[in-house]
């Protein structure tokens, strides 16, 4: 039994720290702000999310357990809400996303309208 | 209102024993004395209600919730996938999405699932529209399709 817990709890860890250090690497890679956003809201999702299961595997009373639980909870209503408040931050203080030529035909026209009404007012 | 003051009580006593562990009369009445302290400056506030303790949707809500990790998991491999293979693979997009939600909270929950998942995130929320910035064209096809928008107003209503 103890086997099963420490090898399920392993891999739980080394998934979530793989996937937070892809998160880093997408944060490097990605060529803009925005884009590099979504590279570091994996990191918080899903690394975040496995590194604490694999803690909670480890657990060895209920407080322990309860104390994981409420940091997940906290950190997937934090994540989504700081990162709205930076990408609008951002894109309100005319930061313009880089965009592929498919993605511009569909909303250039809009998104530099909204822009341009927001910087003036 | 009573129903709402009754489970933030709730809410704040069981945060309170979970977090301290210690059973002794001390720290039990420290506990009783920052919950009432804490319960007075929220009703002094005004904030006790429908949104802060969003009761109304706690029957409905936990299927939502089931459907919107499996989202969040899906999506995760999406851009997980975007990231090994290089910057070439991924086709930025910026567009506006109508929503159908009436009130407040469903806007909220709406923008908000769009953030977590990973891919997309909601830039701008005006009146009856979000503005959404993704990774890859092919996720906002998948919000445009509108089976988040559906689940949301689903559980919108009483």
């Amino acid at each position: 039994m103890d086997l099963v817990i420490s090898i399920s709890s392993g891999i739980c860890l080394l998934l979530g720290s793989f996937i937070c250090v892809s998160g880093s690497i997408g944060l490097l890679r990605f060529p803009d702000f925005y884009t590099r956003m979504h590279a570091t809201s994996v990191t918080e999702t899903s690394g975040v999310a496995l590194i604490l299961i694999g803690l909670m595997i480890l657990s060895p009373d209920l407080l322990v357990f309860a104390k994981l639980v409420m940091i997940l909870l906290l950190g997937l209503l934090i994540g989504p809400t700081t990162g709205h408040v930076l990408a609008k931050a951002a894109y309100h203080n005319g930061l313009k996303p880089k965009l592929t030529k498919s993605g511009n035909e569909q909303s250039s026209v809009p998104s530099s309208e909204r822009g341009g009404d927001i910087s003036k007012s | 209102m009573k129903r709402h003051s009754i489970s933030l009580f709730c809410v704040l006593v069981a945060f309170w024993l979970l977090n301290s562990g210690h059973y002794g009369f001390l720290l039990l009445a420290l506990g009783i004395i920052s919950i009432s302290f804490v319960l007075y400056l929220t009703h002094r506030m005004d904030v006790v209600d429908h949104e802060s303790q969003p009761l109304h949707l706690t029957h409905k809500v936990f299927a939502y919730h089931l459907w919107l990790i499996k989202e969040i998991f899906h999506s995760n491999i999406d851009v997980l996938k975007h990231i090994w293979r290089g910057q070439l693979t991924i086709t930025p997009t910026l567009k506006t999405i109508k929503i159908s939600q009436q009130s407040d909270m469903g806007k909220v929950i709406y923008a908000n699932s769009i953030t977590l998942t990973p891919g997309t995130i909601s830039v701008d929320l005006e009146n009856d529209e979000i503005l959404v910035h993704a990774l890859d064209a092919s996720s906002l096809e998948g919000l445009e399709l509108g089976e988040m928008d559906k689940r949301i107003s689903k559980l919108e209503q009483i």
